[in-house]
């Protein structure tokens, strides 16, 4: 047997990332915990590379592995994400590690690890190659879950994201076993072929297919660990976890649907559109009463799943690119937001209750503004970036007539901006509490000025991020 | 249209003066006023170099400025004979606003100048965009000032009356948003450009079903910013809750966005549906008149007074502008003008009230004016409308009824 041949240039970002995660893992063995900033830069510049070789490599689509990996511009665009991502994640949870004396080492390399999987979903091509990104993705995000070892909601949050999660893997690998039983195949080409004659076997496989990913998006009704887990886990990494896994399951989503389904769009579009319609409606009224940022953000993050699967829901060229900017305005808004949370500590713990920020906006104005910024973006105001993500998805679903979802969809953006305009209210309202103590740090500082430089510039001056996320669309013609 | 961009100028002088504004120490409240006043007036001074230089033989848009954003949506801003007036009243309102808060303002002054800074951007912006998405942009731009200005400087209620201005506003313009993407694909498919520029939606058919339903979800949007009865009910809260200048602007200026709206986007783009509409519109409009008129006459809270009396001005606004007669237009306007003039005095006097006898209650100001002897007179005879030191409410409105009647 011989080896196929392989130009590994295309794998370039890939093996950056897996290379930099290695070798911070091995460093951090001969490093005592209080010593390991030097990995944190490590980390940073791996990933900071694996940006620029991305973009470098253009967007020729090419593709390596017997078919089963592609580089077009859909990587291109959605590995960038995913790095943007993982650089403000690494920004953000910098000044946490080395608070709360987490093994940096471990820590980040997870953090890489799970841009990987990301990465790889993006690229995949093969439903097998799809199925290993979505581990890699999946795994460290457990791991990160449970990371605070001393903190029992850390723990439990860990165990049932592992325990829901190995489920949603089940289903999507089932359904990866029924789609190769019906085609024959596990390329997503051949999905594609399979259109004239479709079978029971077929749908079900799509279907399962469709649970797993829907699972890692937090789409209605797969939403259900969503709020434990991002109340529980460490504060940085339920950030990261928002963003990543639904920058993963929704590129693998545009690659299965958008891409190799385009032709069936009238079988899956409607169960797609009333999920989407669901997990919009359920987000937002059950973040309406919550009291805890971190599952304010939860639910905030399902509802915004609702919003970018409308783009998938749209089924063309134009909604795949809205997603791809949608992912983009998302990872800036509730990074930023996140990032907010992340300057403060009640008595040395996390203040993850929107009363602790209460007053915060007159001892610290800055942080007001930004946290006003990020809320009001998450709500779709005008001259942000959140308001032009949401006018593209609608945009894309309106051209296909689905008045429905965009009149559904549009409302209930009326009801986020109750609890998100609260948040930023309780800012600017009342005596900040004396147990609530100002920590910052250079490392969340720099992430939260890139934050909200991207909300704002996306959303003033949005031609460049347009340009380059509409590149998309070339793949899916 | 030659020489510098004029309204793009009017449009961002007062942002301009809010980022100087920001630098300043927060202490120096003489200076941040000064570059406040100084912004807005420069903005005024904008403001009548355009009125002077106004074509008034033309109905089309004049000074426009075009530059393409995203997505088939343009900066595209220009003036015309329905905007200049309103571009007039909120250039003069804002600065009257600013200077009732110097000296009634005195916590987080500097967050309320720059909050009263973005607004009038917003609003200038609203009144001059030409492009319907651009339009959109600075109509939910206008909330975000005014809900912190209502719920940080407001009264008791004043969280309540804040998130229910916003929500009610929101929801219309959510499905104006719908609307206006839809229109814009029935553009696509006939003019063969996505656009949002509303002079060439305008050559763009809509058949009659869809239309309505266009039309209906611009109606709606703009029905609640006037606001018609019965979707009224935000404003007597928004109004008795905010700081005196909230209550001027939201009065004099953010009244005036809905009934702009009727006259500048709903009429001219869904001219079918908007005849259909006429009746009913016409009928919400007098009720809207009467029942103001008659609930105005049962307050004993000056501000819900005025509130409830816009209620019924705003509704001869609304009837004027489906009369469908160029009288009509004219006599809608100029109420616009006036009643902005008028009503934005009348929340100015009472803010001087209030800020003396801290209190709205009409029964408090039995005699005021034999202790404020200038002040009676200018209540009186400067504002031709109802005397304050007398609960007669009822008088100036039916009084303003008959002549807006004539009027038309």
């Amino acid at each position: 047997m011989t080896l196929p041949l392989v130009d590994l240039r295309q794998l370039l970002p890939e093996l950056i990332v897996t290379g930099t995660a290695i070798v911070v893992l091995a460093w951090a063995l001969f490093l005592p915990v209080p010593r390991q900033q030097p990995l944190r830069w490590l980390a940073a510049g791996g990933v900071g590379a694996a940006l620029i070789a991305t973009v470098m490599l253009g967007t020729q689509s090419t593709s390596a592995f017997a078919g089963m990996y592609a580089r077009d511009a859909l990587t291109q665009v959605l590995q960038a994400t995913a790095l943007v991502a993982a650089l403000l994640a690494l920004g953000l949870s910098g000044d946490y590690v080395s608070r709360t004396r987490f093994d940096g080492g471990e820590f980040y390399g997870l953090v890489l690890f799970a841009a990987l999987g990301a990465m790889l979903m993006a690229a995949s091509t093969d439903l097998l190659m799809l199925f290993v990104g979505f581990e890699t993705l999946s795994i460290p995000l457990y791991v990160l879950a449970a990371f605070a070892r001393s903190d029992q909601r850390s723990q439990e949050a860990g165990l049932k994201y592992f325990l829901l999660g190995a489920f949603s893997t089940a289903f999507f690998l089932y359904g990866i076993a029924l789609l190769f039983g019906a085609t024959g195949s596990t390329a997503l080409g051949s999905l594609a072929a399979r259109v004239g004659a479709p079978t029971t076997i077929f749908h079900a496989g799509i279907a399962l297919l469709t649970v797993g990913l829907a699972f890692k998006a937090a789409v209605v009704p797969f939403h259900f660990w969503v709020p434990d887990v991002y109340e529980g886990a460490p504060l940085p990494v339920t950030a990261y976890m928002s963003v990543i896994a639904k920058i993963g399951a929704f590129a693998a989503m545009l690659r299965v649907f958008v891409g190799a389904l385009a032709l069936q769009a009238a079988q899956w579009a409607p169960l797609l559109a009333a999920a989407s319609v669901l997990t919009m409606v359920l987000g937002n009224l059950a973040a309406l009463r919550q009291t805890s940022i971190k599952r304010l953000l939860a639910y905030s993050s399902i509802a915004h799943a609702g919003y970018i699967l409308t783009g998938v829901v749209a089924g063309t060229p134009a909604g795949a690119s809205a997603v791809a900017f949608y992912l983009v305005a998302y990872t800036f808004m509730t990074l930023g937001a996140f990032g907010v949370v992340l300057m403060l500590q009640r008595q040395g713990h996390e203040a993850d209750q929107i009363a602790d920020l209460t007053g915060l906006a007159w001892r610290s104005p800055a942080l007001g503004a930004a946290m006003t910024l990020f809320m009001v973006s998450l709500a779709g105001f005008p001259l942000t970036v959140g308001f032009l993500a949401k006018f593209y998805v609608f945009t894309a679903v309106l051209d296909r007539g689905q008045v429905g979802v965009a009149v559904i969809g549009l409302l209930t953006s009326v009801v986020s901006a109750y609890y998100y305009l609260r948040v930023a209210y309780t800012m600017f309202i009342g005596q900040p509490s004396a147990d609530i103590e100002y920590v910052g740090g250079r490392w969340v500082t720099a992430a939260l000025v890139v934050c909200a430089a991207g909300v704002l510039g996306g959303g003033l001056f949005p031609a460049r991020l347009t340009a380059f996320v509409q590149q998309v669309a070339q793949v899916l013609r | 249209m030659t020489g510098a961009p004029l309204l793009s100028g009017l449009i961002f002088l007062p942002l301009a003066a809010a980022m100087i504004v920001l630098w300043l120490d927060r202490q120096r409240v003489g200076a941040m006023f000064t570059v406040a006043l100084a912004g807005m007036g420069a903005a005024l001074v904008v403001a009548c170099v355009l009125f002077a230089r106004f074509d008034s033989a033309t109905a089309a848009l004049q000074f426009v400025e075009r530059t393409p954003w995203t997505g088939g949506i343009d900066y595209a801003i220009g003036v015309d004979g329905i905007s200049l007036p309103l571009v007039m009243l909120t250039a003069v309102i804002l600065p009257l606003a600013l200077l009732s808060a110097w000296g009634s303002v005195h916590e987080r002054v500097k967050e309320f100048i720059v909050s009263l800074l973005a607004l009038e951007t917003a609003l200038l912006g609203t009144f001059l965009a030409s492009d319907l998405i651009l339009f959109f942009v600075f109509w939910e731009a206008v909330l975000i000032p005014m809900y912190f200005i209502i719920g940080l400087w407001g009264g008791l209620r004043r969280a309540y009356a804040a998130i229910k201005f916003i929500l009610y506003t929101m929801t219309g313009s959510a499905l104006m948003l719908v609307a206006i993407i839809v229109l814009s694909v029935q553009g696509t498919a006939q003019l063969g450009t996505r656009t949002f520029d509303v002079v060439a939606l305008r050559t763009v058919h809509v058949a009659m079903p869809l239309q309505g339903y266009l039309a209906a979800a611009f109606a709606l949007a703009f029905a609640i910013k006037v606001p018609v009865w019965p979707l009224h009910t935000w404003l007597p809260d928004a109004h008795v809750e905010a700081p005196t200048a909230g209550s001027v602007v939201l009065a004099a200026v953010l009244l005036k966005m809905g009934a702009y709206g009727f006259l500048r986007f709903l009429l001219p783009l869904f001219p079918q549906a908007s005849l259909q509409f006429a009746p009913v519109m016409s009928v919400l409009a007098i009720i809207g008149i009467l029942y103001g008129g008659i609930v105005s006459w049962a307050q004993r809270d000056v501000k819900r007074l005025v509130a409830m009396s816009s209620v019924s001005h705003l509704g001869l606004v609304t009837l004027g502008a489906f009369a469908f007669t160029v009288e009509a237009v004219h006599g809608s306007l100029l109420q616009m003008v006036n009643h902005g003039l008028s009503t934005g005095g009348l929340f100015l006097l009472v803010g001087v009230l209030y800020d003396r006898t801290h209190s709205r209650q009409l029964d408090d100001y039995g005699g005021v004016a034999a202790l404020m002897p200038r002040f009676a007179p200018l209540a009186l005879f400067g504002r031709p409308r109802a005397t304050l030191s007398r609960p007669s409410a009822a008088s100036f409105c039916r009084r303003s009824t008959c002549c807006g009647c004539i009027r038309e």
